[in-house]
């Protein structure tokens, strides 16, 4: 042990500090592929059990440092980013001047398309970010290609459209219209008419279980299974109207905001919410999810934006500014809100540790636009912005994820990849129930039922603390005579009594007499006629 | 002020030419697949299912005996060859990418019992109930005439007239020596009519007989008084024997951790020992439900096969206490021997009904040549299964099995017999003096006593 652990001094010594600081960032980027602590090994007595476990954590530990490593050396391309120097500020950048910078394949992605009859537009992206479908609240639906900047179809359907989404690619998506949500193609031709919902007011789909939730104008829940059409589940949320409804894409639980202010949380399998949230005095504008799912932007009426950790369901931070509309987290956790015609793009300056979310860009339109719906492009430094009079797209630089993975989500996609994803993706559908808070609990142990009975020795100290506590209490002032320092003397007696008396010690002890003596009465019988022992 | 944003020219991303293959990248990051780990229980559980489904162990019967087949020998210079006899005499080798005759060698009156090849796979040795010991020399394959339908016969290369009938014959590896088992235990040569040792420990008479891989001059062998013993041919008497409660019918030693042997039991169970320390059972292996017949080692020494009198054939693992597999049909009657092919992928059985049957080791496994994309997702759905293998749908899935209605039945009555006696023996425990009902563990419990 001495020799190796000399050895290893000495490699620290030999290793120059760049390599020494690499490590450090080594460290840190393999915590993030270990996915949470390993199994304690130290308290399991089967010796089998313990190798088998021991082998297997070298191995994802192995796997993990793999897979740090080529994140750290093999990734093809890295993260856009905005640093100033000296008095800049970021959020005093315009675009002119990113344009001016960058170069020209990233300048074509600032543009503003102009329909000024359609109205209001919905957008949404792929999960890979090369196609976009707008939706016009005047009946217009367009399908682009972003890569190439070409309209691939579009259709005018002649009723108001109040939603868009796509599903699971591009050669489906679903509208919510007038009366009903329909589902169409690629080419335009309607697929499907979606009667039972009624007249949906927000349509989302959800990929790993390739359902597609929407919520209709009477505050009905519904999710239908697109593989098969049949309707999973139709929840009466019993909230009202509400047309803000978002998904956490890390487990699938689908948040709808309230006028009352409360968000809510469901699951296809349960008619209750999972969550309930109090998250504003007035009505609940617009909900956000983190990709990673651990944090959630919701903004209210009142000109406020709240940050929440969904893990303690609490608040992290209150934002005020003006009353967002809409919001939209992008894959580096940039937090876009949007409001009239004002973009305001915040950004995590604690770089992730505690969330500390202020200006990091700003954007202002033509005046009068009203904006109608964010949403980042994935994969790529943009942000489509959907308005009253058309469209637009700004640079927001450091907001995508820079590397994209070809099983994943594939911008470069053929048609060929395409095909057979989706039937790698149907292989791999999820059933309704996988949708729950802590997805990670799924192929998980249940932890034993019974709880841990406190030792002696803490029960022991819990009533010191409480004694203490009981001694230091500060007596109010009475009057009457009740003020006197007997009865004060006694007054407190009492409460130390009272104190002591929630930990039942003194019984404990007399009952564990009792059992003894049950436990002896019961030796001298002879075995046989142990059971009629009595029992204490 | 330093701007950089994402662009990606096509032209990196994605291939130059349409005959290059297309670009892929990885990207590792955890938040890029949320749900991975349900979706990875959806695949162990696709892969369970999907092991379902391709379950089909049975590759084919070869027919030609006339009556029950008795033994079979692996030759072991040659993959596709086996050897196989029957009750009525008859001894034939079956190639068995074709499933036929390749050639008889006729000769015994009786039933054939015992039949071995040499390990250079040049001599074939069989001994019976005539009482005759047979050497033949076996054709050597060539690649022409493989495929050659006429049944050709051979004539024994020597044949030696013993006193007694034989029940089985091994022969040694590396070397020219073999041992019969009959009243008595005996040590031939190929050159020599005569045995040139014998073995006799009390007055039953010996039924199998199995040389050690490791040690050429090591062997076990069984007899009726449900004694396996552990000879050593280059001392005069034998090493080492225990008593059981039933008889042992067969024996196979692992061939990769060559002390240790496994015995297969009239009880239906088969009992691994460590050679070196034969009071104790290292393992129990329970789940036919009527005699095991005959036991043979994969070439691997982690499985071994088991042809039982129950109509089927089990496989387990060699440190495992349950069967992984059981094989039967409708038409498979008392299994009386089994072997593992050579390259461990195939299982041969031959039974009463005078067939020969080839199972595939692995029910499942997809034959002929795999390409490496198929290998691999073939490993990964391995190891997704073995990863969620605990869990309860994948395990119900995974361990299921349809089995013939008598065995089914059979297995039940065991249950409650075991079930009453563990009641009773509880029982007895709670009425007696502590410390006066000791409960022997069950890999002690069928072991009379160990004889020195």
């Amino acid at each position: 042990m001495e020799i190796s652990s000399e050895d290893n001094n000495l490699m620290e010594k030999v290793l120059p500090p760049v390599e020494q600081e690499s490590d450090v960032e080594l460290e840190t980027k393999v915590k993030k592929y270990l996915r949470g602590e390993g199994a304690n090994l130290e308290t399991l007595k089967d010796k089998k059990l313990k190798t088998q476990l021991a082998s297997r954590e070298k191995l994802y530990g192995k796997s993990a440092k793999a897979a740090a490593k080529i994140e750290k050396w093999l990734l093809p391309a890295e993260a856009g980013y905005l640093e100033t120097e000296g008095l800049e500020k970021t959020w005093r950048v315009k675009q002119t001047d990113i344009a001016n910078e960058v170069d020209i394949l990233s300048s074509r992605n600032q543009y503003d398309i102009v329909l000024p009859d359609f109205g209001p537009y919905k957008l949404d992206f792929t999960a890979s970010g090369r196609h976009m479908l707008a939706g016009g609240r005047k009946g217009h639906l367009a399908l682009l290609d972003m890569m190439n900047m070409s309209l691939i179809k579009e259709i005018q359907v002649r009723e108001t459209v109040r939603d868009v989404a796509f599903l699971h690619n591009e050669q489906f998506f679903a509208a919510a219209q007038k009366k009903y949500a329909y589902i169409y193609g690629r080419d335009g031709t309607e697929l499907h008419c979606l009667k039972e919902r009624g007249p949906v007011a927000r349509l989302r789909f959800l990929k790993n279980h390739f359902l597609l939730a929407s919520v209709n104008k009477s505050g009905q829940l519904h999710y239908q299974d697109v593989t098969h059409g049949g309707m999973v589940a139709s929840i009466r949320t019993g909230k009202g109207r509400t047309d803000v409804m978002e998904v956490n894409p890390y487990n699938g639980v689908v948040a709808l905001g309230h006028s009352g202010g409360t968000v809510t949380m469901w699951k296809p399998t349960s008619q209750a919410p999972l969550v309930q949230m109090q998250c504003h005095p007035g009505p609940v504008s617009s909900v956000a999810f983190h990709p990673n799912g651990h944090l959630m932007a919701t903004s209210g009426k009142e000109r406020k934006i709240k940050i929440w950790d969904l893990r303690k369901f609490e608040e992290v931070q209150t934002i005020h500014s003006f009353h967002a509309k809409t919001l939209s987290f992008s894959q580096k956790g940039l937090l876009a809100a949007g409001t009239g015609s004002f973009v305001q793009i915040l950004g995590d300056s604690s770089g992730g540790s505690s969330h500390n979310y202020s200006r990091y860009m700003n954007h202002s339109m033509v005046k009068g636009y009203q904006i109608e719906k964010l949403m980042f492009r994935p994969y790529e430094d943009v942000i489509g912005i959907g308005h009253s009079m058309g469209w637009s797209s700004i640079l927001i630089p450091g907001s995508g994820e820079p590397n994209f993975d070809s099983w994943v989500a594939n911008p470069f996609e053929t048609s060929k990849q395409r095909r057979e994803k989706e039937v790698h993706s149907l292989l791999d559908k999820l059933p309704p129930e996988t949708i729950m808070l802590d997805p990670s609990k799924i192929g998980a142990m249940r932890p034993s039922r019974r709880k841990e009975k406190p030792s002696r020795g803490e029960i022991e100290a819990e009533k010191e603390v409480a004694i203490e506590a009981a001694k230091s209490t500060e007596l109010k002032n009475k009057t009457k005579g009740r003020n006197k320092p007997s009865k004060r003397t006694k007054k407190k007696k009492e409460m130390v009594e009272n104190a002591k008396r929630t930990f039942p010690e003194q019984e404990h002890n007399t009952a564990l007499k009792k059992r003894r003596i049950g436990e002896d009465a019961a030796a001298e019988l002879p075995s046989s006629l142990k059971r009629f022992a009595r029992k204490n | 002020m330093k701007i950089k944003t994402l662009s990606r020219s096509v032209d990196e991303y994605t291939r130059e030419r349409s005959q290059d293959l297309q670009r892929v990248f990885h990207n590792f990051d955890p938040s890029l697949r949320p749900m991975e780990k349900a979706v990875e229980y959806q695949r162990a559980l696709t892969a369970a299912k999907l092991e379902k489904i391709f379950a089909r162990p049975f590759v084919g019967a070869m027919d030609g005996h006339r009556d029950g087949v008795s033994c079979m020998a692996k030759n072991p210079n040659y993959l596709k060859g086996i050897f196989s006899a029957s009750m009525d005499g008859d001894i034939r080798l079956w190639d068995i990418s074709s499933r036929r005759t390749v050639c008889q060698f006729p000769g015994h009156q009786g039933a054939v019992r015992g039949l071995t090849a040499s390990t250079d796979g040049n001599v074939l040795v069989s001994c019976g109930t005539d009482c005759t010991v047979r050497l033949w020399n076996v054709p050597r394959p060539t690649l022409e005439d493989s495929n050659i339908s006429s049944e050709n016969s051979i004539e024994p290369s020597a044949t030696y007239v013993w006193k007694n009938a034989f029940w089985a014959v091994d022969h040694q590896f590396e070397g020219d020596l073999f041992a019969t088992a009959g009243a008595q235990l005996d040590i031939w040569n190929h050159n020599r009519s005569q045995p040139v040792q014998s073995f006799q420990w009390g007055t039953d008479s010996v039924i199998s007989v199995r040389f050690n891989p490791g040690e050429p001059d090591i062997l076990a062998t069984s007899a009726s008084d449900r004694s396996i013993t552990i000879y050593d041919l280059r001392m005069s008497s034998a090493a080492r024997k225990i008593i059981m409660m039933t008889k042992t019918n067969s024996i196979a030693w692992n061939p990769m951790e060559p002390m240790n042997l496994t015995a297969a039991n009239e009880d239906g169970s088969c009992y691994s020992f460590d050679g070196r320390k034969l009071d104790e059972a290292k393992c129990v292996h329970k789940d036919h439900v009527s005699a095991v017949m005959d036991i043979d080692f994969s070439p691997t020494g982690r499985e071994f096969v088991t042809g039982s009198y129950d109509r089927s054939v089990r496989i387990f693992p060699y440190n495992g206490g349950h069967s992984r597999e059981i094989y039967h049909t409708k038409r498979m009657q008392r299994v009386f021997c089994v072997k593992y092919s050579c390259d461990a992928t195939y299982v041969i059985s031959g039974s009463d009904d005078t067939n020969l049957r080839l199972w595939k080791a692995k029910a499942s496994e997809q034959l002929g040549v795999i390409l490496p994309r198929e290998q691999k997702k073939h490993e990964y759905n391995e190891a997704v299964k073995n990863r969620y293998k605990h869990l309860p749908e994948v395990k119900r899935i995974v361990r299921h099995r349809h089995l013939p209605k008598p065995i089914y039945k059979a297995m039940a009555i065991i249950r409650t017999v075991n079930d009453s006696k563990r009641r009773k023996e509880a029982r007895r425990k709670a009425h007696s003096a502590p410390g006066t009902v000791v409960t022997k563990p069950l890999r002690k419990r069928k072991i009379i006593k160990e004889v020195e």
